[in-house]
């Protein structure tokens, strides 16, 4: 029997996680795309081949290198963040950071190469003239969102790897599904499922939603 | 005040040197034409005297202080717009793009901008997309959100090359308008009586090479310079 309680703690953790994850993807990953479409450094083009190929890596694998790099005689061992929740964040963010700057750079190189001279010659500063660059792109951007977030709520590699799907602490939506459907438990498992599939589709309305306010601005 | 004086300023892009002026003078409060066949440089000093670009030699000097190659102070900076021939409008209404310069200067002054849109008779379009404007209508907006800033200097890169006439007039009358008061114009055009309409003073450019320059009066009718009068009589081709 599938009661509320019981998976409302694994709902929480799984947008928390998700959730703080994004929220830093962004905060890299926006600065990030903008640096890759509007800047000229030497090994731009080295950083840009690795961002595309961060934007197709298995979670799996990601969850590996965390899982070494947090794992008692790894370099960042002492923090002790294996089958934590910190742990969980930490690889999300590594999936869904490329996407986010990946998507964000190709929405941004979108923009008529006309407007930042334009934007230049009406007194903005550098970083005046990347955060108008990134209204100018919203709906690119948005999409890099939505991708990044997509990415990392329905991943179950890392996650289980790095959380290790401990029951009350680090179980999340995806490891739990997984948990049941070895069980034979189908019932909780599609419930999980469905919860799953209702949260994506809940988020997702609500950008679309804030991608149809963007454009009356 | 808001002069400038360039003197050795010589732009290369790469190997290809695309300007050279030995020296040029413009006067604080008065228009100055340029003018010169496509590839004269015309739009490459525009941005020179905008500081969105450094000569590659040469000095120019704002009000008297040389701006070194870290550019000139924010404000400075700030006190300089152009209007360029393609009006690149943000993607939103056509009162946020007003508003811009504002907002970059960490203002608000909705009167400001209310006055301005009117003054380019876009009021009534104020909450429109940009994009879905006309290319008058984009321009006299674009006109707008460099008023709005209330420049000292304002440089125009052929504001009017694609306009049909009932614009061109709109557009030229403020600039007339502007001529009465204290900002400093630099017009670029092609088009002959134009520059005659709005100069005080005009210079001329070909190959990249300022060949004559002075008040607008003794520039057309006793041009010193050979090419100068060949330009200006139609004899040299655009």
């Amino acid at each position: 029997m599938v009661t509320l309680p019981s998976i409302s703690p694994i709902i929480t953790l799984s947008l928390y996680v998700s959730g703080v994850a994004l929220l830093l993807s962004a905060l890299l990953g926006l600065p990030l795309g903008a640096l890759l479409a509007l800047g000229r450094f030497a090994g731009r083009r080295l950083l840009v081949a690795l961002t595309y190929t961060g934007m197709g890596l298995p979670p799996v694998v990601v969850g590996l290198f965390v899982y070494l790099l947090l794992s008692r005689s790894g370099p960042l061992g002492e923090l002790n963040w294996l089958f934590t929740p910190r742990a969980m964040i930490l690889a999300q963010t590594l999936i869904s950071l490329p996407l986010v700057a990946g998507f964000t750079m190709s929405a941004l190189q979108g923009i008529d190469p006309a407007l930042p001279l334009q934007l230049r010659a009406l007194g903005a500063t550098p970083a005046q003239l990347a955060l108008t660059l990134l209204w100018e792109a919203r709906y690119g951007v948005l999409v890099a969102l939505i991708a990044g977030f997509g990415s990392i709520i329905s991943e179950v590699g890392a996650v289980m790897l790095v959380g290790g799907n401990i029951e009350g602490s680090t179980r999340v939506l995806t490891t739990a599904i997984v948990l049941e459907t070895r069980r034979g438990a189908f019932d909780v498992a599609i419930a999980l499922a469905l919860v799953l599939l209702a949260i994506t589709f809940a988020i997702n309305a609500v950008a679309l939603q804030v991608q149809q306010s963007l454009s009356r601005r | 005040m808001s002069s400038y004086d360039l003197k050795q300023v010589l732009k290369r892009y790469g190997e290809r040197t695309v300007l050279y002026i030995s020296h040029l003078e413009i006067k604080s409060g008065r228009s100055l034409v340029l003018l010169g066949p496509s590839g004269a440089g015309k739009s490459t000093l525009l941005r020179l005297l905008n500081f969105l670009e450094t000569p590659s030699e040469g000095t120019i000097s704002f009000d008297g202080q040389r701006v070194g190659a870290e550019g000139p102070t924010l404000a400075t900076q700030r006190s300089i717009t152009t209007l360029f021939q393609r009006s690149t409008l943000l993607n939103g209404t056509v009162w946020n793009n007003v508003a811009y310069g504002l907002w970059l200067r960490g203002e608000r002054d909705p009167a400001r901008v209310e006055a301005l849109l009117a003054r380019v008779g876009m009021l009534d379009r104020a909450r429109a997309v940009a994009s879905t404007l006309s290319g008058g209508e984009a321009q006299r907006v674009a006109l707008a959100r460099a008023l709005v800033i209330e420049p000292q200097v304002l440089l125009l890169d052929e504001p009017t090359a694609t306009l049909d006439p009932a614009n061109v007039a709109q557009i030229e009358q403020i600039i007339q308008e502007l001529r009465q008061g204290s900002t400093t114009l630099v017009i670029v055009t092609h088009h002959l009586f134009q520059a005659r309409r709005l100069a005080d003073d005009a210079a001329l450019l070909i190959g990249g090479e300022l060949v004559e320059a002075g008040e607008a009066e003794s520039f057309f009718e006793q041009p010193r310079d050979a090419r100068a009068a060949a330009f200006l009589t139609g004899k040299m081709l655009w």
